[in-house]
Parts: structure tokens; C-alpha cells; sequence
């Protein structure tokens, strides 16, 4: 059963058949990412720049740093951020880069240890992450990704639908609730 | 010995036909005698082994630094609908009905860009020429910079030709128009098939695309008398306050200067210039103000539809390339008329070229026409400044803005918020109109400089609100007053110049050069291009600059009041900020390289493009930044940087060229060059690291920039201020001293003295090496190798 339903209706810049799957649930997102087996979460440059219900982005990534399971890498210069919050569990790679080593199935990840089976953007300029989502989906098959950000991303597997600040915000606060226990 | 597969030298000359001949053998009618091209031989250079190099013949150069910077495609569409087999849907590991999957066809769509690029700048280089061979003579000579033997550094390289006159950059023009009939060729259904074949044929495109620049540029100076190579050009005015808006005002807006020469001319020779304005948007206002000190800068392509909407031009005068195609209807919005000078964009006018002039400015300035095409460029300075006056007069000094108070129109929003889907920045314009109807416009107020002009937000607009014009005016105060000084485009590099900093370039004592170009696609404001060249005139790298960026950076001022042209020398030497001119002086950037390495080097330049690209991407520190990015020119500019071994740095919204060419500095096999000194294969680190690289924000691009500044040829002095830059700046944007410097540090020399506690204690951490990483004589050359052990 996928945890969501297309809808064509969505205002995006679509790029083809292939669209991504709306998020139905918190739920739905948590239970993804405790499936995956190597999880990895990007953060990007506007995450400083986004409020959220208690604090911003940047907040809610440090929050899921609680989880060992949880990588976390943040583009841009937004590690500055991180630093400046005393913060050291953060891993910082341009976005770039990193979008370059996620279609490498032999890149072995910050750790050493393989390659990542879901990723999750959040933080970005709407049209960056959509490009960068559209070389996932056409270059690394088999990557699941994810878009947490308030507009429908067509080219991730599964993306926010548009919505009102407040349900985006009560939203990504239960995923990151969910997401920080310890399975 | 020439590589199999060049073009042969143009073949045509002199050519001489007589009607009637008689002789002692024989009568002879019709005689028609065509003689193969003379170039005169006083070259003693020998030629090299890729002149007039054809699609194929630098493929292997290619795919050797396309090895190494492996193309990471992000598709800015699933489809490919070129054909009438299609719609066919490439995602993923699908092929077309041709057979092509989803890398080929973005490399294609690469190879598209570049062409156009390359078409329309040889497009305006072709029709340059032309019109100066016909009006100044085909025998002019070429004079492009003082103190300076080496006129023509691309052509040279590509070409294997020494031009001398105008009619011998005909020829270079045959080569590269033919050149581009067979890119454009590879791009049709069932040719080409492989992506990195593609991507060749991309930086073909690029490296003609340098050359046709070349030409229009080279062109240009000659004839018309434009700065040739002084470092210190007098200061123009840049901005809306450039303008007396209370004087007639002609707005040129284009690249190609010579309609604008004409209304310049025509003011002169009537003693006109202090009664009308004349000034010009994008690259045509450099070149005017090359040409005329006197013609005034408005500003860069981003501010082509509110300088319209201002209501401030009496006449707008549009010749070729990144004018808005909509410009007749927003002109005809604010009452006045548009004369159209290029067949390549005719906007749908009346050809009246060949009308009088008398006939042309009476329909124009009473309206009968909205516009008219004149194609003779020397037909346009008096039917243009006729016509400005006359409208001036018929609108009564009523300049302004035509449209209803702010806060009456905000009231109309329904706060759907699909500006700000449209707006490519995602601006909160949706905020700033609601608090417009408040009355507060502050919020407009501060989308001013980050709005990036393109109008899309109208377009999505369901209440069709004026909103460019609403940010405009909430600007008028502030903005009419804005002018600031730019430096004159002061075209080529001087070869002496070359000679003074050849070496400390070579042996990055000078960390870099750092080339500051392309349009204004800003993702946050027209002030991070200053702030970018700052960063590094301050370090004492070379800041070049051309095109809109050269306009940017001017366009912001320090605590006391001055801006960068102010501040730093125009000269090409360390902390100098270069502003070369318009579009097609980018030429000189790449130029400068080229005669670093013939100059200083004596590396022979003639037909040797593999020799001199290998040279740069092994030692000449230079970085191409095009932060605002928009064109296919763009593309194609860069797309000649890539194959000459320059890493380009783009801002994200680069990212829309929908192709990187990344490194991977972890992978050891991949930066591995010959020493020329012994033939054997070394690792040098990952310098530079990628090719073509979009940067998320300023801060990620100055560091960036830092670092691909670094080449395997670096002396431990040089290396070591170059680590010095790149480390301080990450502390600086990062918060951290960078975690790859074990791939740069080669020996213990190159470490920072300042720095040299901290550099060894995280070397140690990384299982650091000393001369792992080597120092050789770096080439990727195998021919090069000049002795083998």
C-alpha cells in the first residue's frame, strides 16, 4: 500500500509522467523513513530563513540529530548556522556535490558505510530542489526521496501537497516528533 | 603536422572578372579568373596541428576533461517532443523513439544552448563586419590595444591565422558559421547518440563562440575608434539618475551598437548632445559609452521593464539580443514609439528603411505607427532623435508613471500567492502588496533590488496587477536619484601587461583570476556581484568584470560613498578591477589567458588549441563566475571556458542549464596527470575540481571560487597563499577550517605560515602524507612529455 495518491491537480512546474506521490500523514512520512535503513536528511540554505512552530529549520533538523539513526547534512554555507548553535552532529557537503555522490551507487556516504536508501529535502529555493530532485529521479533508480517543503515537488517520490503555512507547520512538527524516538 | 579532420584555410580571394578581353591569341568574353586566399607569410611561427579545427578534431581533448568532470544531469523536462514520433518520455533508464535516453538528450539540450549562444553572437559579429567593411573598407587595419603584438589571441589559437585587416576576419567568420551548420546538424533526429559526444560538440560551440566574440569585438575597436587596452578609461555614469529626464530620452537597448553609433553620431554633428539623452540597457550601452563617454548607462537587462514603465524614454531604439520581445506593448503603455534595426527581431513592424526619413519621424511622432523596422543602421541617428524630440513635445513633459495609486490597486489582490509561485526568486511579493493596502511600502520597498524584472508574477497575476511597475513606484523617489560611476569597457589586456603578471599568475603568487560575467539572474539582489568582487580584490586577486555583472558591481557603495571602480585601479595586475565592456569583450578574459600562456610562456600559439588549454587548466588560476546567468550566450561563453581548462562558477538559478561538470576530489584516479619532465603519471590533487559548478549561495560560490583557483603548477609560495584564501574564507562563510585540505596540502611548504598549527594538526588527523601529492611539470598531454624515464 503506498503511503499516498497522485494528484494532478497540484500547481507545479511539472516535468512529465512521472510525478511525485502527495504526502497523506505524518505518519505516513515517519513510517517511511523508520523503514529505510539508512536515512539521510538535507538541509537546505533557506532552512534558517523558515519558522516553524518552534523555532525554524534549522531547529528541527538539531532535534533529529537526537535519533543516531538520522544523518543530517545541510548545504550552502547553512553549516555556519549549525556551528554558531554549538551544534557538531550536522554534515556539511554543497549541494551540488552531494546531489552528484547520491546517484553513485558505490559512494559510501559520510560515514563510510554505503550508500543512503531515502533521502529528505527541506530548506530550499523551490526551483534548486526541483532540479536537483529531477537528476535523482532520472539518475540515481532506486533512491526513494522525499519533499518536506510547503510546495509540491513533482519530481520527488513523495512531496508535500501545497498548503496553508499552519497545517505545513503542524505537519513537519509531528514528523519531527516522530522521527527523533529511538526505534 | 596538421591533425587529419581540420578544415582547410577559406580558399577564396581575389577574385577578377572582365567583360570583354582581347589579346594577341584570342578574344575572350566573360572571363572570370578566381584566385585560392593569400595570406601574406610573415608569421616565422610554425603552424600548429589543429588549425581550423573541425567538430571532430579536439574530441580527444574533450573526453579527457570530460573524464575527469563527469556531466551530473538534473532535466528540466522528462520529454523530448522534437519529433513527430514523440512526446517520448525519457525518464529515468527509457529511450525515445530514436533510441536516445534521458543523458543524451540533456546533452543535446546543452549542445542546443551552446549553439544558439555561439549563432548570436556570430550573427552580430557577421553583421558588424560587414557594415564596417562597407562603411571604413575592407583593408582597415585591426588595432586593438597598445603596447599589445598578440591582437587576436583566439583567433590565432583556433584559426592559425594572424588577422591584419577587417576582410581577413571574413574569413574567420566562413570557418565558424560553417562550423556551427554542423552542430547544428549533430542535434537532428537520428544523428548524434552519445552524451559525451554531445558535450564536445558543446564546447566546440564554446570555443567558436570565443572566437566570433573576437571578431565582433576586434572589429569594432578598430573601426570605431573604441578604448584600446587603457587600463584607466574615463568614468561613465550608471543608473536611472545617469538620465535628465526632463531632456528628450532615447533608450537603446540590445548588444549591438551600431544603430546607437548612429544617434551618437547624429547628436554630435548637430550639436544635439545637450539637448537630448541618450541612453542604453545591457551590453549596447557599454559599447555606446565605449564609443561616447557622453551616452549614459541606465542599466542591466533586469531593468528593461521598469525603466519602460517609469515613463522616462520618449523613444525606445531596440537592435539584437535579450530585449524583451514584448517591448512594442510596453511601449505603446506609456505612448510612445519603437524603432526595431534587426532582421533578427523585426517585433511584426513596417520595414521602412527605405522611406524618408521626413516620412518615417512624422508617422512615427504622431503616432501612425507604434513602431518601424530600419534595417540601414546610418538611417537611424536622425529618425531617432527627430522622433524623441517630437514625442517629448507631444507629451508635454508628462513623464511618469501610468497607473493608479499603489494602495487602490493592492486592494484588488485576492492573496491567491501565485506571484510568488511565479516569481523565480519566490519573492513575498503577496505580503508586500497586502501591506501596500496599509499604506505601508516598505515591503515593496525591499523587493526592489531583489526582483529580477522578468514580469512573470503579472502574468500569473488573476487581477492582472501592474506589480513591476507597483515595486517600481514604491521606488520612484529613491531610484531616480540612483547613479553611480562605472569605468569605461576598456576591451583587451595589453600584452605588456601580460608580461608583468604572467608569472606570479603561473606560480599563483597572483591567487587568481577571477572573471566576473553574464547577466543579471540574480537569486538575491544585484549586490552580491560586488560583494563576490570585493571579497577578492581585497586579497589581490585580478577582477575582471564585462556585461551586466560590470554594471552591478557599480551599483553599490561603501560607508563613504564609494563604489568598487572608485576604489580599485583598472589595470590587469593584482587588485585591479577590469572592466573589459559588453558581451562580446568576454573574448579579452579569455584572451588574457591565452596570452599568459603564449607570452609568458612562449608556448606557440598558432593552431594549438590542445597545448594552450592544457597549459591553462594546469596553471593559469582563473575562475569564471557568471552569478546571474540567463542566456544561451551565457552558455556558449561558458561552454568556451570549459574546453580552454577555466572552471565556471554559476549562481543556483545556473542550475537551470540543467547540466554540472563535477569532479570527485576523493577519487585519486581521476587527478592524475603526465609529468612532463619523465613521462610518468602523477596524482596532483583535485585542482581544479569541477568545471561547472552552481553554487547555492554567495557565501558557498566565494569559497568555491578560492578553491578553484588552486593548479597542480602552484609553487609552495603560491599554493600556500592560495590555501591561505581558501581557508580563510571557509572560517569566514563556514564557521570551520575546511576538512579536504590533505588533498591540497602537498608538502609541508605549502601550509599557511600563519596557519601552520592548526593546517598540520587536522593534516595529522587525516593520515597526511608529505608528496603524496606531487609537483611535476603537469600535463595532460602525453606528446608533451619531453623526456622519458
Amino acid at each position: 500500500m503506498m503511503p499516498g495518491k497522485m494528484i494532478t491537480g497540484q500547481i507545479a512546474e511539472i516535468p512529465g509522467p512521472q510525478k511525485a506521490l502527495i504526502i497523506q500523514s505524518a505518519e505516513s512520512v515517519a513510517a517511511m523513513v523508520k523503514r529505510a535503513s539508512r536515512p539521510l536528511f538535507v538541509f537546505g540554505s533557506e532552512a534558517q530563513n523558515i519558522t516553524t512552530n518552534d523555532g525554524d529549520l534549522i531547529d528541527a533538523a538539531i532535534k533529529l540529530t537526537e535519533n543516531p539513526k538520522n544523518t543530517i547534512v545541510t548545504t550552502g554555507h547553512t553549516i555556519a548556522e549549525f556551528r554558531r548553535r554549538k551544534v557538531e552532529k550536522v554534515f556539511s557537503m554543497q549541494l551540488m556535490n552531494l546531489g552528484d555522490r547520491l546517484r553513485d551507487p558505490d559512494w559510501g556516504g559520510f560515514d563510510g558505510k554505503g550508500v543512503y536508501d531515502l533521502v529528505v529535502f527541506v530548506g530550499f529555493t523551490y526551483y534548486l530542489e526541483w532540479l536537483v530532485l529531477s537528476g535523482l529521479k532520472n539518475f540515481a533508480i532506486g533512491l526513494k526521496t522525499i519533499s518536506l517543503d510547503r510546495t509540491y515537488q513533482p519530481n520527488a517520490g513523495w512531496s508535500m501537497g501545497l498548503m496553508t503555512e499552519r497545517e505545513w507547520k503542524d505537519t513537519l512538527e509531528k514528523i519531527v516528533s516522530m522521527l527523533v524516538e529511538v526505534a | 603536422m596538421i591533425q587529419p579532420g581540420c578544415e582547410q584555410l577559406p580558399d577564396r580571394d581575389l577574385k577578377l572578372k572582365v567583360d570583354e578581353f582581347s589579346s594577341t591569341i584570342g578574344m575572350f568574353k566573360g572571363l572570370e579568373i578566381d584566385v585560392g586566399r593569400i595570406y601574406s607569410e610573415d608569421w616565422d611561427e610554425a603552424m600548429g596541428p589543429t588549425p581550423w579545427p573541425s567538430v571532430g578534431t579536439l574530441r580527444e581533448w574533450d573526453r579527457k576533461l570530460l573524464k575527469r568532470y563527469k556531466p551530473f544531469y538534473m532535466p528540466d523536462c522528462d520529454l523530448c517532443c522534437l519529433c513527430t514520433f514523440g512526446k517520448c518520455d525519457l525518464t529515468g533508464d527509457k529511450r525515445g523513439a530514436c533510441g536516445l535516453n534521458m543523458a543524451a538528450q540533456q546533452s543535446r539540450i546543452v549542445l542546443i544552448a551552446a549553439f544558439i549562444g555561439a549563432s548570436t553572437h556570430t550573427a552580430h559579429a557577421r553583421h558588424m563586419l560587414n557594415h564596417l567593411i562597407e562603411e571604413y573598407g575592407r583593408n582597415t587595419p585591426i588595432e586593438v590595444a597598445v603596447n599589445t603584438g598578440v591582437e587576436a589571441p583566439n583567433i590565432r589559437l583556433v584559426c592559425g591565422i594572424r588577422p591584419k585587416t577587417l576582410k581577413d576576419l571574413k574569413d574567420v567568420l566562413d570557418y565558424v558559421e560553417s562550423q556551427i551548420v554542423q552542430l547544428v546538424a549533430a542535434a537532428h533526429t537520428g544523428q548524434e547518440g552519445d552524451n559525451i559526444d554531445f558535450e564536445s560538440k558543446a564546447f566546440h560551440a564554446g570555443m567558436l563562440d570565443h572566437v566570433a566574440m573576437e571578431v565582433a569585438d576586434i572589429s569594432q575597436i578598430s573601426a570605431l575608434g573604441l578604448p584600446k587596452g587603457e587600463p584607466e578609461t574615463s568614468l561613465a555614469e550608471v543608473g536611472y539618475g545617469a538620465i535628465d529626464s526632463s531632456k528628450p530620452v532615447i533608450m537603446c537597448i540590445g548588444h549591438n551598437v551600431l544603430p546607437s553609433i548612429d544617434i551618437i553620431d547624429y547628436l554630435m554633428n548637430n550639436n544635439l548632445f545637450g539637448q537630448v539623452e541618450v541612453g542604453g540597457l545591457c551590453c549596447t550601452a557599454h559599447d555606446m559609452s565605449r564609443y561616447n563617454e557622453r551616452a549614459k548607462i541606465v542599466g542591466p537587462i533586469s531593468w528593461q521593464l521598469r525603466f519602460i514603465r517609469s515613463g522616462i524614454p520618449d523613444l525606445i531604439v531596440v537592435d539584437e539580443q535579450c530585449i524583451r520581445t514584448d517591448v512594442l506593448q510596453e511601449a505603446k503603455a506609456i505612448g510612445i514609439p519603437v524603432i526595431a534595426t534587426s532582421e533578427k527581431s523585426c517585433l511584426g513592424l513596417p520595414d521602412r528603411t527605405s522611406d524618408s526619413p521626413e516620412r518615417v519621424i512624422e508617422d512615427l511622432s504622431l503616432g501612425k505607427n507604434d513602431g518601424v523596422l530600419i534595417l540601414d543602421p546610418r538611417k537611424v541617428g536622425e529618425v531617432s532623435v527627430k522622433t524623441a524630440m517630437n514625442v517629448w513635445k507631444r507629451r508635454g513633459g508628462k513623464k511618469g508613471f501610468k497607473i493608479k495609486e499603489i494602495e487602490e490597486l493592492a486592494g484588488t489582490c485576492r492573496g491567491c500567492g501565485a506571484c510568488v509561485q511565479a516569481c523565480p526568486n519566490n519573492l513575498p511579493i503577496d505580503v508586500a502588496i497586502k501591506a501596500a493596502r496599509e499604506k505601508n511600502y516598505e515591503p515593496l520597498v525591499s523587493l526592489y533590488d531583489l526582483c529580477v524584472g522578468c514580469g512573470r508574477c503579472e502574468s500569473a497575476c488573476p487581477v492582472d496587477l501592474p506589480i513591476i511597475s507597483m515595486i517600481t513606484k514604491a521606488n520612484e523617489k529613491s531610484t531616480i536619484l540612483e547613479k553611480y560611476p562605472i569605468r569605461v569597457g576598456r576591451g583587451a589586456i595589453q600584452d605588456v601587461e601580460i608580461r608583468e603578471v604572467g608569472q606570479p599568475i603561473v606560480f599563483g603568487e597572483i591567487p587568481g583570476v577571477i572573471a566576473m560575467v553574464g547577466c543579471a539572474n540574480y537569486p538575491a539582489g544585484t549586490g552580491d556581484v560586488a560583494k563576490i568582487s570585493e571579497e577578492f580584490l581585497k586579497r589581490r586577486f585580478i577582477v575582471v568584470a564585462s556585461g551586466c555583472s560590470a554594471m552591478n558591481i557599480a551599483m553599490t557603495r561603501d560607508e563613504d560613498g564609494l563604489n568598487l571602480y572608485q576604489k580599485y585601479p583598472g589595470n590587469f595586475d593584482a587588485g585591479g578591477l577590469v572592466n573589459v565592456g559588453s558581451c562580446v569583450a568576454n573574448s579579452h578574459i579569455t584572451g588574457a589567458a591565452i596570452k599568459i600562456a603564449n607570452i609568458f610562456a612562449k608556448r606557440p600559439l598558432r593552431g594549438n588549441y590542445e597545448e594552450i588549454a592544457d597549459y591553462i587548466l594546469n596553471r593559469v588560476g582563473a575562475v569564471g563566475v557568471a552569478w546571474g546567468a540567463m542566456s544561451q550566450k551565457a552558455a556558449s561563453i561558458a561552454a568556451g571556458c570549459w574546453r580552454l581548462g577555466i572552471p565556471v562558477v554559476v549562481g543556483p538559478h545556473g542550475a537551470k542549464y540543467r547540466r554540472m561538470l563535477l569532479g570527485r576530489k576523493e577519487k585519486e584516479e581521476d587527478w592524475k596527470v603526465y609529468n612532463a619532465r619523465d613521462g610518468k603519471e602523477v596524482y596532483v590533487g583535485p585542482v581544479p575540481e569541477h568545471l561547472f559548478y552552481a553554487a547555492e549561495t554567495q557565501e558557498e560560490a566565494v569559497v568555491m571560487i578560492s578553491k578553484l583557483a588552486m593548479r597542480p603548477n602552484d609553487t609552495n609560495k603560491g599554493r600556500a597563499v592560495k590555501l591561505t584564501h581558501y581557508i580563510d574564507l571557509h572560517q569566514k562563510y563556514y564557521g570551520s577550517t575546511p576538512d579536504d585540505l590533505h588533498l591540497y596540502v602537498r608538502r609541508l611548504q605549502d601550509i599557511p605560515f600563519t596557519m601552520r598549527d592548526e593546517v598540520v594538526k587536522i593534516l595529522q588527523e587525516q593520515n597526511w602524507v608529505e608528496d603524496k601529492i606531487a609537483s611535476p611539470d603537469p600535463t595532460l598531454l602525453d606528446r608533451l612529455v619531453r623526456k622519458r624515464e
